[in-house]
């Protein structure tokens, strides 16, 4: 298959004031990859994420989103028009592990509220797609509920719901799962799973490494501020070549049983 | 000290008084509107990630939180008219004057109520592809307008009570009226034991209507 990748990183290097967290990735995605992203704590796995939606500005490097550039040049100086980034947000949906749903809205609005000032839909057609999106996380019961008075768990659904109603061509996820109770995690991984069965394009930072092994289409250990190594899951978890990766998942099985 | 309350000569001009009251909260109803709206628009540019846009609305604001309010009076009344080649009668001077402390005032309330939103709601809103303006008017302001209320209430408070300074420009407010009545009667102490509780009534009262509003505000909580 030689599908045009949907998402490419080139020399993306990202610094906060002295602290040089990202120091050259270049990267690709294609339709249907699904890409889970390992790491120890602070290696920059949010950082990365975050540069591809343009929640952090990059410090150096490229994103290409559908073959096109990000950014404009202008005097030599890459700058980043609002409705751009815009466009490529709306296209690169992302779920936070804080969720970092509207409090103030209901779980139908909250899952409105993009279609409605971002797309443009009208009311009808808004809670149309709200309605499905809710059905498909296993939600329906909740449309009229306050963010607040759900379970962590639903609510990192109704999150995932309000990202999949913009159809995004993909789903960036940052560690989905770990404000979550135990007992939580799996309705969550449940709906992820789903997505996946779809097909659809995503991207997960995780420390869930289990469901890494079996979501993921590959698997890139970050480390140094680089990808230490890349691989299908059996490469890269199960059979590690780098000392480095071996050593992160020796203290990962350290107490399995 | 043995002397002899009368409020007699004082009551019977009570319709003065009550004319003074009933422009003192005119002017102070008419201040907090125009006020909220320069508040507004000082904090819309205070907060703008365009420079030209965010300093001279900080320097406006640093410059009214740093200068004492009878200042701005006297400068719409006596100052502006120079600059302007017009006058200004005393009830205009005075409502420039309370509108753009407050305004200045009211500002920082708006401003302190929109930081206090988590970094989390704007990322929620800007990975959906929201605007920032979409962002502001549909997700930040909704959620920072109750935690704005109790300092707005308190400044407009400040606001009710910084009105007696238009006494100054010859606005016929509640503190003028007691002068003339004072001037009539020549019984200063009773005169101006009469407007203090009339103050105090006017801001117990609006403090009960504004808790009414409170309430209401930050129901959703
Ligand atoms: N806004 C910021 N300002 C300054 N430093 C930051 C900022 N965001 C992240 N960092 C630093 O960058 C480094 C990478 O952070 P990042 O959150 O990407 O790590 P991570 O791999 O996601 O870690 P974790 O597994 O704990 O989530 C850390 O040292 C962090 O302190
Ligand atoms: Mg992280």
């Amino acid at each position: 298959m030689n599908t045009q990748p949907i998402l490419e990183v080139k020399g993306l290097h990202k610094s906060f004031a002295d602290h040089h967290v990202l120091k050259g990735i270049d990267f690709s995605v294609k339709p249907g990859e699904r890409v889970a992203i390992i790491g120890g704590s602070g290696s920059g796995k949010s950082t990365f994420l975050r540069c591809l939606n343009f929640m952090e500005t990059l410090s150096e490097g490229e994103i290409w989103v559908d073959n096109e550039r990000i950014g404009v040049e202008k005097n030599g100086r890459i700058t980043y028009p609002e409705k751009q980034l815009c466009s490529v947000r709306e296209r690169l949906g992302m779920v936070f592990q804080q969720f970092n749903l509207f409090p103030h809205m209901t779980v139908l609005q909250n899952v409105m509220e993009g279609l409605i000032t971002v797309k443009g839909y009208t009311k009808q057609d808004a809670h149309a797609v709200a309605v499905r999106e809710l059905a498909k996380v296993g939600l329906s019961e909740k449309h009229d509920a306050w963010p607040g008075r759900l379970s962590g768990g639903q609510q990192q659904r109704v999150a995932i719901a309000r990202a999949l109603s913009m159809e995004p061509e993909v789903l960036l996820f940052d560690e989905p799962t770990s404000s979550l109770d135990p007992e939580l995690v799996g309705e969550v991984l449940r709906v992820i799973n789903q997505l996946a069965e779809e097909g659809r394009t995503m991207l997960l930072v995780t420390h869930e490494l289990g469901f890494a092994y079996h979501f993921a289409t590959k698997v890139i250990f970050l480390a140094d501020g680089v990808f230490h190594e890349v691989g299908t899951p059996d490469e890269v978890l199960k059979n590690p070549k780098k000392p480095r990766t071996q050593e992160f998942l020796r203290r990962f099985s350290e107490f399995a049983f | 000290m043995d002397y002899s309350w009368d409020f007699g000569p004082v009551l019977s001009r009570f319709d003065m008084l009550a004319l003074g009251l009933l422009n003192t909260v005119k002017i102070a109803m008419v201040s907090i509107v125009l006020g909220i709206i320069v508040g507004l628009v000082l904090v819309m540019m205070r907060l703008s990630p365009r420079k030209w846009l965010a300093w001279p609305a900080a320097v406006f604001i640093e410059f009214y939180r740093n200068t004492p309010p009878i200042v701005h009076f006297f400068w719409f009344f006596y100052a502006l008219p120079v600059l302007l080649a017009i006058s200004l009668n005393p009830y205009v001077a005075a409502v420039l004057a309370l509108s753009t402390q407050s305004g200045a005032f009211y500002a920082e309330v708006f401003r302190g109520g929109i930081v206090s939103i988590e970094r989390g709601q704007w990322e929620g809103g800007k990975a959906l592809g929201m605007t920032h303006s979409a962002l502001m008017t549909r997700v930040i302001v909704p959620q920072a307008i109750s935690r704005m209320v109790p300092p707005f209430i308190e400044r407009s408070f400040e606001l009710l009570k910084t009105t007696a300074l238009a006494s100054t420009l010859a606005y016929a407010d509640l503190l003028y009226q007691a002068m003339l009545v004072n001037s009539e009667t020549f019984r200063p102490l009773e005169v101006y034991t009469t407007i203090a509780l009339m103050y105090l009534v006017l801001l117990v009262t609006a403090s009960q209507l504004a808790r009414m509003a409170e309430t209401r505000l930050t129901a959703y909580q």
